[in-house]
């Protein structure tokens, strides 16, 4: 079962310092909403932990995930 | 019932880097300071600041303090208090110093001095030739300041509290501030945090405006906190517009791409800029081409079925040119526009990027309001720094790479003069009874409300009403009809309901405290640009096309209570050198 706290504090997280994380973030989270799965929810919580010029870099697509398992979301957030 | 209270000897409100240099200061001087931060500190809009922060280093050719003073004062349109530009520019070299000595990542030149890149209005001999001045980290100053102000903090023991949300000022019958009202994202707690010394560094309100450039969590909090605490806003109609934000997104598409070529076209497909300016063309400064832009928006030659914004083209720079040199540019008009620009131009419109004015300060950071006869008195306990204050350095217009210094110099500023009150001796004062009343009220009524309109309405017709009527042009009718608008929707606000009442991480209850204080900032902003009948830098009238220093060579306060105005001098009067008077500023 999902687990609402978990995910109402991942929504908060996605508020960042860089307005471009904010709207790929809020798309994201739209688009998947209350359907995410809590290993997408456990992704998304380790990418939220990275500064918001890294997270960035990997969203438009200037650097690549260091692991691998990664990948997956940043495909995700990339095409949001 | 009352909720708990702690005490600190320091509060600051915001972890940017106005709030981190402060707490550096007062952590490292051995006093307890708490920081409260909705987001995680490193993730603070300090971060988007790429450009650099002014220092007249002289790394890069000859360079000196009062020439720099001399660029912000010409910038702020004469607005700025020339005693805080002198403190600022003087302070610059060894602020950066500093944060070199800290280990921020300076750009360096072969000799390892700090690299100093050129910038829009930085000029030696006041005015006669361009000056490198800007000391930068790569594309990413803000973020390097950000981190190395983290890790300083770390190591000094700074007692962080992440995502917590200051919601009120604790004031008490003697109009002292003895901290705030917080809430605890995570647990839905409220709680008192007492201080001797409370220091806001909450950052702008940017969210205002629906075009903005500014991240989620610029509502002007420590704004609302101060407006609803019976303390004026100074400044509030200045505004600065960044040209080219994507239309419906506001992300910044750099000035650099029409340095590489790019054109702006309006609606017949013509190239509007060299009309407004022959020789500099798509090159302008910023206000200039900000202001052609809305005309042409005005006037009927906007692109798209609303006709509301213009088109920035690229393509005819080929597509090597924009994937070699301008790939991060491309990447954000396909995501954010949904157009690539080696085929389509992207749709921009004039962005706000920043606020001059806020809470007035003195140049150390000591919250000053009018009484008792002097326009400038100051409130005991209260300091406010960075972009939440105005001191004021940036006048009417902000000078490029000055809000990094800003946020610097007197976010230490603040913290040295509160070190040397010997805080530590002094006990706190007793809280008034009602410290947590306003708070309670405002989570209270949210709580109880069983409907009523939803705060994303509300937010964004505030936005929209903001972005019609006080725009990059603004005129008495416009701003007047503005001003009902805006009226009208701050009893809306205090009519909103949320659906969602858990404790935990409730977004929807913080985006709508939020809005209370996007209410304080809009009104502010609004009913000044409406009273002041001029132009001076930001505040473009075109009713009004003239600066007045005869009528208007003064700020304005604004009170929430009863929506009034009053004025204050500017300071034309420098701590040590010559005044520099007023004169027409051209480029």
């Amino acid at each position: 079962m999902m687990d609402d706290r978990r995910l109402a504090r991942l929504r908060w997280r996605c508020r960042r310092g860089m307005l471009e994380n904010d709207l790929v973030l809020g798309r994201f989270l739209d688009a998947r909403g209350a359907s995410i799965t809590e290993d997408d929810m456990a992704l998304l919580d380790r990418l939220l932990d990275m500064t918001d010029t890294d997270l960035w870099d990997l969203i438009a697509g200037r650097a690549e995930p260091d692991d691998a398992t990664l990948a997956p979301m940043v495909k995700a957030l990339r095409t949001s | 019932m009352s909720p708990p209270v702690r005490r600190f000897d320091a509060i600051i409100v915001g972890a940017g880097g106005a709030g981190m240099r402060a707490s550096l200061q007062l952590a490292e001087a051995g006093l307890s300071v708490a920081v409260l931060t909705k987001v995680f500190p490193t993730r603070s809009h300090t971060v988007a600041a790429q450009g650099g922060i002014g220092a007249s280093l002289g790394n890069m050719s000859e360079d000196s303090w009062l020439w720099h003073m001399y660029d912000t004062i010409k910038g702020s349109d004469w607005l700025g208090d020339q005693d805080a530009i002198e403190y600022m520019c003087k302070m610059a070299p060894k602020v950066v110093y500093e944060l070199e000595h800290f280990g921020m990542p300076f750009d360096r030149n072969p000799d390892g001095t700090i690299y100093q890149r050129p910038f829009g209005g930085h000029s030696a001999n006041f005015g006669e030739k361009a000056v490198q001045r800007a000391c930068a980290a790569a594309d990413r100053t803000g973020h390097a300041l950000v981190h190395t102000l983290y890790q300083r903090n770390v190591r000094a023991r700074t007692q962080f509290f992440v995502e917590w949300m200051a919601l009120d000022l604790v004031r008490d019958a003697d109009g002292e501030v003895l901290g705030v009202v917080a809430l605890e994202m995570e647990t839905g707690e409220v709680m008192v945090l007492q201080a001797k010394a409370t220091v806001f560094a909450t950052g702008g309100a940017g969210r205002i405006f629906a075009a903005s450039t500014n991240a989620f969590i610029n509502t002007g909090d420590g704004l609302g906190m101060a407006a609803r605490a019976g303390i004026p806003l100074e400044d509030m109609e200045m505004w600065q517009f960044h040209p080219t934000g994507v239309a419906g997104a506001g992300v910044l598409i750099t000035e650099g791409v029409r340095g590489e070529g790019g054109i702006l076209l309006n609606s017949n497909g013509e190239r509007f800029m060299e009309r407004y300016a022959p020789n500099l063309k798509d090159l302008a400064s910023r206000d200039v081409v900000s202001r052609s832009m809305d005309q042409e928006i005005k006037e009927g030659r906007g692109c798209g079925p609303e006709k509301d914004h213009v088109l920035l083209k690229l393509d005819h720079l080929g597509p090597e040119v924009i994937i070699k040199r301008l790939p991060s540019i491309r990447e954000i008009a396909i995501k954010f526009a949904n157009v690539d620009p080696i085929r389509e131009p992207i749709p921009v419109v004039p962005t706000i990027h920043y606020q001059m004015g806020g809470i007035p300060t003195n140049v150390h950071g000591q919250v000053v309001a009018p009484a008792g006869g002097s326009p400038n008195e100051i409130v005991p306990g209260f300091y406010a720094a960075g972009e939440c204050a105005c001191v004021s350095v940036h006048g009417a217009n902000r000078l490029g790479t000055n809000s990094l210094l800003d946020i610097v110099v007197f976010g230490r500023a603040a913290g040295d003069f509160i070190v040397a009150q010997n805080l530590k001796a002094q006990a706190h004062k007793p809280l008034p009874r009602d410290a947590a009343d306003r708070s309670l009220a405002r989570l209270a009524r949210l709580d109880g409300a069983k409907s009523g309109e939803r705060v994303p309405d509300v937010a964004n017709a505030l936005r929209k009403e903001m972005q019609a009527h006080c725009g990059v042009y603004r005129n008495q009718e416009l701003l007047s009809e503005g001003v009902r608008k805006v009226m009208e929707l701050d009893e809306r606000s205090k009519r909103v309901a949320i659906a969602d009442h858990s404790r935990t991480f409730n977004t929807a209850r913080v985006e709508a405290l939020e809005l209370d204080n996007l209410m304080e900032t809009a009104k502010a902003t609004i009913v000044s640009a409406e009273a002041r009948r001029e132009s001076r830098g930001a505040q473009a009238r075109s009713d009004y096309p003239s600066r007045d220093d005869v009528n208007w060579l003064k700020h304005t306060l604004w009170y929430s209570e009863g929506n009034r105005l009053d004025y204050k001098p500017v300071n034309l009067k420098p701590l040590t050198v010559d005044s520099f008077p007023p004169k027409a500023r051209t480029y």
